[in-house]
C-alpha cells in the first residue's frame, strides 16, 4: 500500500515536473531574520511564472490559479498589486522589511492601454477582488481611488507609464485575519499541503505584532535578452513574532515554536524551495546560536546592504537529516535594544484640538550622514477633512525646502478625496517637516458610519525614494537571486528603490448625538414653532387698540353727513 | 401668546409683573438655593449606571501578580531620584526598554511669570520620560496613557513602581488592541502641559518644550496615579479638570465598578459613601461632597495631573491612594489588579467613551445629578436678572411718554454717553486688574519690601479696591449723570450684561456661574442708589472668593482661624493668576475682565448723585 502510494506520488511529480519546464516555474522560499529587539521576522515568498499571453483567453491552467488569470484576462490588467496588512511596521525596530505595506488593504492596478473604461474595469475588478479575497475591497469607489502621477511606476516590463491606465486605493480600516489567509493559501500551487505554506497556520501567523500578506501579478522578461515577457505572480507573506508575549521566559526561536509545525518537504511542483535565516550580524555566533547547521552560505545586496545568509535548501534530502524534519533553532545568546536609525523614516500626526480644525503633520527623517536625496511623497485624504492647501508648508532644518514638483488634485465633495504628490529634496541628517491644516466637515447625517466616535481613517501617506546603498547594488537583472531581494527593478548600483508608509491617522470628526434624535426633533420644532413664530410676530407687528364699531344708524348719519360738507360724527 | 399680542392683556400681565416684581423675585431665589440644596437628598437623585456598551457587559478577569516587586521598583526608583537629585531619567529609560517598552524623552523648560511660592518653583527645567507599549497588529492610530509623577521628596515613589510593574505584566499579554503609554512626569502639571501640547503639537501657553517623537494614535482615555504609600486604605477618584471640565461619567462608573468587585474603598472628595440618607447627617454628608465638587469645579484649576487632558478631549481622571489609621488595607497588587482590569475595559471600547453625561455633579459615587437637574437652580436665579430688566423696561417706557416729541429726542441721546463712559472705564479697570500685577511686579518689589508673588497679590488687591473709588473720581469728568433716569438705564444695561455673562459661564462651568449668580443676582437685583454700600461689597466677587476659600477649608474638615484664611486668600489668588499663564484657565480673565466691570456698573450706580 505504502508502496503503492508513494509510486503514485511519484508518477505526481513527474508530471507536474514535467509542466514545470513547459509552461511554468514555481519558487518558494522563506527568509528567517533575528531582530535586534529579540523578536523575529520570517518572509515567506513565492513565485509562480507563465510564458504566456493572458489576453488570448486560455483555459488550461497548470501552476498558475485560474481565479487570477481569468480575472487578468477579463479586465486586461497589466500589473496588480494588492496587499492585506494588520498592525504597523516599526522601522525604528525591525529596519526595513523586504516588501513594504501599509496597514489595512491596499490595491493599485495597472490597466493594458487597450481599455478603454477604465473607471468601470476598476469598480468591476475590485468587486471580483473582493470575492476572491473575502475582503472589504468593494468599498473602494470613486472617493478613495486616486490616479498618482510619480510615485507608483509599474514594476514589470513595458512602456505605458500614462496614469489614466493606473489606479491606486487604501482601506486604512480593513481588518485581515483567517479569512483573508485561506484564499490566498489556496492560490498557491501546493495550497498548504506541502513545502512551505505548511507553516501557515492562521493560530500562529495571527499571534503575532505584525501580518501582511500580498500578492503581486506583473509582466517580466522571460529571459535575459528580453524578448519576450512572461506573467509573474508573486506571493509573499510577511510576519513578526514577539518575544515578549510568547516566551515564557525562553529566549529562544525555532519553526515549531513560530509555528507550531516542522518543515518535512519541498512542494514537489517547485523548482526551488529555500529557507534563508540572516546570520549577518552574527558571524562568529556571538549574537545567536543557529541548529542545525549548514554548510550553504548566500550573499545577496538587499535594501543597500550587503547581507549573509545560512541556506536550507528543501529539495536536497540531506536537509531533513535522521529526523525527517527540519525545525531550525535560533538561541539568542546577548541582546541589544537599542532603537535603530534606519536611512528613511517616516511619521505623521494629527495636531491641535477642538472638532473644528487640525493640522496633519508628516516627517520625514533623512538619517543618512552626508547624502541628500529626493523622496515623493504621496498623500491621500479624504474629502471630509478640506485641506487648506496654501497653508502647505515644507521646512528642513528649519529652512523653508520647496519641493521641486507638486502634483494637486483638490477634492469634491462625496467624490473624490484630495491627492497631493511631492517631490522633496531631503538634506543629509536632517528632519523634513511638512504641514497641511485642515477643517473638519459637518457630514450628513446618513453619512456617519455606524461608529462615528471611533473617528475616521487617514489613509497612510506614501514615501517612495532612491536611497544611496551602502555597497553596490546589483544591476543585472537576469542573473538568479534568491527572490527576496530581486522585487523592485534596480537600475543604478549606487541607490536602491524604498517604499515607506507612514501610520494611518484616526480623525474625529464633529458627532452629533445619535442617541436622542427624538429630543433633538422634539426641541427644534418646539423652538422654530413656537418660540420663534410669535416671537417674530411680536417683534415685527405693531399694536393698535382698535376702535369699537359703529352702529349702522351711525354710519349712515355719517355718510348724510359727509355728502353735506358737514363735521363727522365720532 | 395671545396673552402678549393683545394689549390689554399684556397690560395686566406687565402690571403684575411690576406690582409683584420684588416678592416673585425673592422667591425665585429661594427656590433656587433651595432646588441647588435639594440636589444633594438622594431620593431626587439618580443612580449611576454604565452607558458603554463595550465596557458593561465585557467579562475580564484580572492577573495582576507583582505588587511587591512593584514596591521594590519604586523602592530603586527613590533611591536613584535621591542620587540624581530629580528625575532618574537614564534609570528609567533603562528600566522601560528591559521591560520591552518604545522608550523616548521630552525637556522641557518653563520661565514662570513670577515665583510660585507653594510649590517653590520659578525656571523649571524638566524632563519627561516615557515609554509606548505597541499593540501587537495594531496600526498606532489609538491609544490609552498611564500616568505618575516623579514628585519631590518621598511621594509618589510607589505609583512610579506600580507604573512600571504594571507596564512588565502588560506587555506579555496579548490582547491589546490600543496602544498603551506609560507616562512618568516631572515638575506634576507643568510637565503633563509640556508632554501634551508636544503631542499635540500646540502651543497655548507659551511654554518651550522639545518635540515628541514617539506617538500612539488619538488617546481614548488617561488614568493619573498618585500613591504614596506601600498600603493604602482608600482610593480616592479625582475628576475636576482644567476650567471645570469633567471627564465622561463612564470613566468614573468603570472606576466604582472595579473598586466594587475588587473590594477597595473608593471615595470621592475624600467622603466615603453612606447609606443613611434619611438622617440628618447622611444628607448633609452628601451635601458637603457635592458642594466640595461645585467649589473644586468652580475654581477652573486641573485638581489632578489628568486635568490638562480634558482640553483635548481624552477622558481622564487621578486615582488618589490614600492611607488613613482604619484598619483595613489594600495591598499593592490589589490596585494593581485594579487598574489591569480598567485598563482591559478601556482597550475593548470601539468608540471614545460619549454614551454617558460630560455635565454632572455627583453628592457620592453611586448618585448623580444631571445638567437637566441641576440647571434649574441656576435658571431660577438668573430669571430674577430678566425679571428686574423687564420691571425697569418698563418703568422706563413708563415715565417717556411725557417726552415724545423730537425736541426730547434730541435731549436722551447725550444720556447714554455717560453710560458709555462708564462702561469704558469699568472695562479699563478690569483690565488694569488682569494686566497690571503681573507686568509691575518688578516696580513694586523695588519699592516695597515684599517678595514678587506678594507684590503680584497685592497689587491685584490693590487695583481691586482702588476700582471702589472710581464714582467718586469720574462722576466730575462726565456729565447728563444725577437724574433718576440715568441710573435706571445703567442698571438695566448691568443686569442684562450679567444675565449673559453668567448664562454663558454657566452653560461651560455650572458651578462657577452659579456661585457667582448667588452673590451677585441679589445686589444686581435691589440696587438702588441708598443701599448700604458694606453690603455691596461684602458681596462682590472678591469677597465672594474669600468666603469659597472658608468654606472649602470647612467642608474639608480643616477650618483655619481668618487669619491663615487670609494667607491662604492671598495664596489662592497667585495661583488663580499662575494657574492662567501656566495652563490657561479662563477663571482669573473671566473675573478680571468681565465679572469685575459688570460689578463696577453696579457699584457706580450706589455713588449716583
Amino acid at each position: 500500500m505504502a508502496a503503492f502510494r508513494s509510486n503514485i506520488f511519484m508518477l505526481a511529480f513527474f508530471l507536474c515536473g514535467f509542466s514545470v519546464f513547459v509552461t511554468g516555474d514555481f519558487q518558494e522560499e522563506l527568509v528567517i531574520k533575528p531582530l535586534h529587539s529579540g523578536d523575529i521576522y520570517a518572509s515567506f515568498q513565492f513565485r509562480t511564472q507563465w510564458d504566456t499571453d493572458f489576453l488570448l483567453g486560455i483555459s488550461h491552467y497548470r501552476l498558475f490559479p485560474k481565479s487570477l488569470g481569468q480575472v487578468i484576462s477579463k479586465f486586461s490588467v497589466r500589473e496588480l498589486h494588492i496587499s492585506f496588512t494588520q498592525g504597523y511596521w516599526r522601522t525604528m525596530q525591525w529596519g526595513q522589511p523586504f516588501l513594504p505595506s501599509p496597514p489595512g488593504a491596499e490595491l493599485w492596478v495597472w490597466f493594458q492601454d487597450t481599455v478603454t473604461d477604465v473607471d468601470l474595469a476598476w469598480k468591476e475588478l475590485t468587486n471580483v477582488l473582493s470575492g476572491i479575497f473575502c475582503a472589504s475591497l468593494n468599498f473602494i469607489d470613486s472617493t478613495n481611488t486616486v490616479q498618482p502621477s510619480a510615485s507608483f511606476k509599474p514594476l514589470g516590463v513595458g512602456n505605458v507609464t500614462d496614469q489614466r491606465f493606473l489606479r491606486y486605493a487604501v482601506l486604512p480600516r480593513e481588518i485581515v485575519c483567517t479569512e483573508n489567509l485561506t484564499p490566498w493559501k489556496k492560490l498557491l500551487p501546493c495550497g498548504s499541503k506541502a513545502g512551505l505554506a505548511v507553516l501557515m497556520k492562521s493560530e500562529k501567523l495571527f499571534h503575532s505584532s505584525f501580518h501582511s500578506q500580498a500578492l503581486h501579478i506583473r509582466p517580466v522578461c522571460k529571459d535575459w535578452q528580453c524578448k519576450s515577457t512572461s506573467w509573474e505572480l508573486r506571493q509573499t507573506l510577511n510576519v513578526v513574532f514577539d518575544l515578549h508575549t510568547s516566551g515564557q521566559g525562553k529566549r529562544e526561536w525555532s519553526l515549531f515554536k513560530m509555528f507550531s509545525r516542522t518543515l518535512t518537504e519541498a512542494c514537489p511542483l517547485a523548482s526551488s524551495s529555500k529557507v534563508y535565516v540572516d546570520i549577518t550580524d552574527n558571524p562568529q555566533g556571538e549574537l545567536f546560536e543557529l541548529s542545525p547547521a549548514t554548510p550553504l552560505v548566500s550573499q545577496a545586496v538587499v535594501l543597500g546592504d550587503g547581507r549573509t545568509y545560512s541556506v536550507y535548501d528543501l529539495t536536497d534530502h540531506a536537509t531533513f537529516g535522521q529526523t525527517h524534519s527540519l525545525n531550525v533553532l535560533l538561541r539568542w545568546r546577548a541582546a541589544e535594544r537599542e532603537m535603530l536609525r534606519p536611512l528613511l523614516h517616516g511619521e505623521r500626526y494629527v495636531a491641535g484640538y477642538g472638532l473644528q480644525t487640525g493640522e496633519i503633520h508628516t516627517l520625514v527623517y533623512n538619517n543618512h550622514p552626508y547624502r541628500a536625496f529626493p523622496v515623493l511623497l504621496l498623500d491621500t485624504v479624504p474629502w471630509y477633512l478640506r485641506l487648506y492647501i496654501h497653508t502647505l508648508t515644507v521646512t528642513s532644518k528649519g529652512r523653508d525646502n520647496k519641493p521641486s514638483y507638486i502634483h494637486y488634485q483638490p477634492s469634491k465633495d462625496r467624490l473624490q478625496p484630495h491627492l497631493l504628490e511631492m517631490l522633496i529634496q531631503l538634506p543629509p541628517n536632517s528632519v523634513t517637516e511638512v504641514t497641511v491644516q485642515f477643517e473638519r466637515a459637518l457630514l450628513k447625517w446618513t453619512e456617519y458610519t455606524p461608529d462615528p466616535n471611533h473617528g475616521f481613517y487617514v489613509g497612510s501617506s506614501v514615501i517612495s525614494a532612491l536611497v544611496p546603498s551602502v555597497v553596490a547594488m546589483d544591476t543585472n537583472n537576469t542573473q538568479e537571486r534568491p527572490l527576496f531581494s530581486s522585487f523592485f527593478p534596480c537600475k543604478e548600483e549606487s541607490t536602491y528603490f524604498m517604499r515607506i508608509y507612514t501610520e494611518p491617522l484616526l480623525v474625529n470628526l464633529p458627532t452629533p448625538d445619535f442617541s436622542m434624535p427624538y429630543n433633538v426633533i422634539c426641541l427644534t420644532c418646539t423652538v422654530v414653532a413656537v418660540g420663534y413664530g410669535s416671537l417674530y410676530n411680536l417683534l415685527t407687528r405693531t399694536f393698535q387698540v382698535e376702535e369699537p364699531s359703529q352702529g349702522l344708524a351711525k354710519r349712515l348719519a355719517n355718510i348724510i353727513r359727509r355728502l353735506r360738507g358737514v363735521p363727522l360724527l365720532t | 401668546m395671545g396673552l402678549l399680542s393683545d394689549p390689554n392683556r399684556r397690560r395686566a400681565l406687565t402690571n403684575l409683573l411690576t406690582r409683584l416684581n420684588a416678592p416673585i423675585c425673592v422667591v425665585c431665589y429661594l427656590a433656587g438655593v433651595m432646588w441647588f440644596m435639594g440636589l444633594a437628598f438622594e431620593p431626587f437623585t439618580l443612580r449611576t449606571y454604565m452607558s458603554e456598551n463595550a465596557m458593561g457587559s465585557t467579562m475580564v478577569e484580572e492577573h495582576f501578580p507583582a505588587g511587591e516587586r512593584a514596591l521594590a521598583t519604586g523602592r530603586e526608583f527613590a533611591a536613584h531620584k535621591k542620587k540624581v537629585g530629580g528625575m532618574p531619567v537614564n534609570w528609567l529609560v533603562k528600566t522601560m526598554e528591559s521591560r520591552g517598552l518604545e522608550v523616548f524623552t521630552q525637556s522641557f523648560t518653563r520661565k514662570l511669570p513670577f515665583p510660585d511660592e507653594n510649590k517653590e518653583r520659578y525656571l523649571v527645567r524638566g524632563t519627561n520620560v516615557y515609554g509606548i507599549l505597541r499593540a501587537p497588529r495594531a496600526s498606532r492610530t489609538e491609544a490609552l496613557v498611564l500616568t505618575a509623577p516623579c514628585s519631590q521628596g518621598n511621594a509618589n515613589n510607589q505609583a512610579v513602581g506600580l507604573l512600571l510593574g504594571l507596564a512588565q505584566y502588560f506587555r506579555s499579554q496579548v490582547y491589546w488592541a490600543k496602544d498603551i503609554i506609560f507616562l512618568v512626569n516631572e515638575h506634576d502639571l507643568i510637565g503633563m502641559q509640556a508632554w501634551l501640547e508636544g503631542y499635540h503639537h500646540t502651543n497655548t501657553t507659551g511654554g518651550d518644550w522639545s518635540p515628541l517623537h514617539g506617538r500612539g494614535g488619538s488617546i481614548q482615555a488617561s488614568l493619573s496615579l498618585e500613591l504614596s504609600s506601600d498600603v493604602i486604605t482608600s482610593l480616592d477618584l479625582v475628576l475636576e479638570g482644567l476650567n471645570g471640565q469633567l471627564p465622561n461619567l463612564d470613566l468614573a462608573n468603570l472606576f466604582h465598578a472595579f473598586c466594587q468587585k475588587i473590594g477597595v474603598l473608593c471615595t470621592i472628595q475624600g467622603k466615603l459613601q453612606r447609606n443613611d440618607w434619611e438622617s440628618t447627617s447622611g444628607y448633609s454628608h452628601s451635601a458637603q461632597t457635592m458642594m466640595l465638587m461645585v467649589l473644586k469645579q468652580a475654581s477652573g484649576r486641573p485638581w489632578g495631573d489628568h486635568g490638562l487632558f480634558l482640553r483635548y478631549h481624552i477622558e481622564a481622571a487621578t486615582i488618589r491612594g490614600i492611607n488613613s489609621f482604619r484598619q483595613y488595607k489594600t495591598d499593592t497588587t490589589t490596585i494593581g489588579r485594579l487598574l489591569e482590569g480598567m485598563y482591559r475595559k478601556l482597550n475593548n471600547l470601539l468608540e471614545r467613551l460619549h454614551q454617558s453625561y460630560f455635565f454632572y455633579l455627583m453628592p457620592s459615587l453611586t448618585r448623580f445629578v444631571s445638567i437637566g437637574y441641576y440647571m434649574p437652580a441656576f435658571g431660577l436665579l438668573a430669571v430674577i436678572l430678566l425679571l428686574r430688566a423687564l420691571d425697569l423696561w418698563v418703568q422706563l417706557g413708563a415715565s417717556a411718554p411725557g417726552t415724545e416729541d423730537g425736541l426730547a429726542e434730541r435731549e436722551q441721546d447725550p444720556r447714554f454717553l455717560p453710560l458709555l463712559n462708564k462702561l469704558v472705564i469699568s472695562h479699563m479697570t478690569g483690565v488694569a486688574l488682569y494686566c497690571l500685577p503681573v507686568m509691575s511686579q518688578e516696580m513694586a518689589v523695588q519699592h516695597f519690601p515684599v517678595s514678587e508673588t506678594e507684590a503680584v497679590v497685592l497689587t491685584a488687591i490693590a487695583i481691586y479696591t482702588a476700582g471702589l473709588a472710581l464714582p467718586h473720581n469720574t462722576h466730575r469728568l462726565l456729565q447728563g449723570e444725577g437724574t433718576e433716569h440715568g441710573w435706571r438705564v445703567l442698571k438695566l444695561v448691568a443686569l442684562l450684561y450679567l444675565a449673559v455673562l453668567l448664562g454663558c459661564t454657566a452653560l461651560i462651568n455650572f458651578s462657577l456661574g452659579f456661585i457667582l449668580a448667588l452673590s451677585l443676582v441679589p445686589i444686581a437685583a435691589f440696587i438702588t442708589p441708598p443701599l448700604s454700600a458694606a453690603i455691596m461689597v461684602l458681596l462682590s466677587p472678591g469677597c465672594t472668593l474669600l468666603y469659597c476659600v472658608l468654606i472649602f477649608q470647612e467642608l474639608q474638615e480643616t477650618p483655619v482661624s481668618l487669619q491663615d484664611g487670609w494667607m491662604l486668600f492671598l495664596s489662592v489668588i497667585s495661583q488663580g493668576i499662575l494657574d492662567h499663564s501656566l495652563y490657561g484657565s479662563l477663571v482669573y480673565p473671566l473675573l478680571a475682565l468681565l465679572i469685575y466691570p459688570c460689578w463696577l456698573l453696579l457699584w457706580n450706580i450706589l455713588f449716583w448723585k
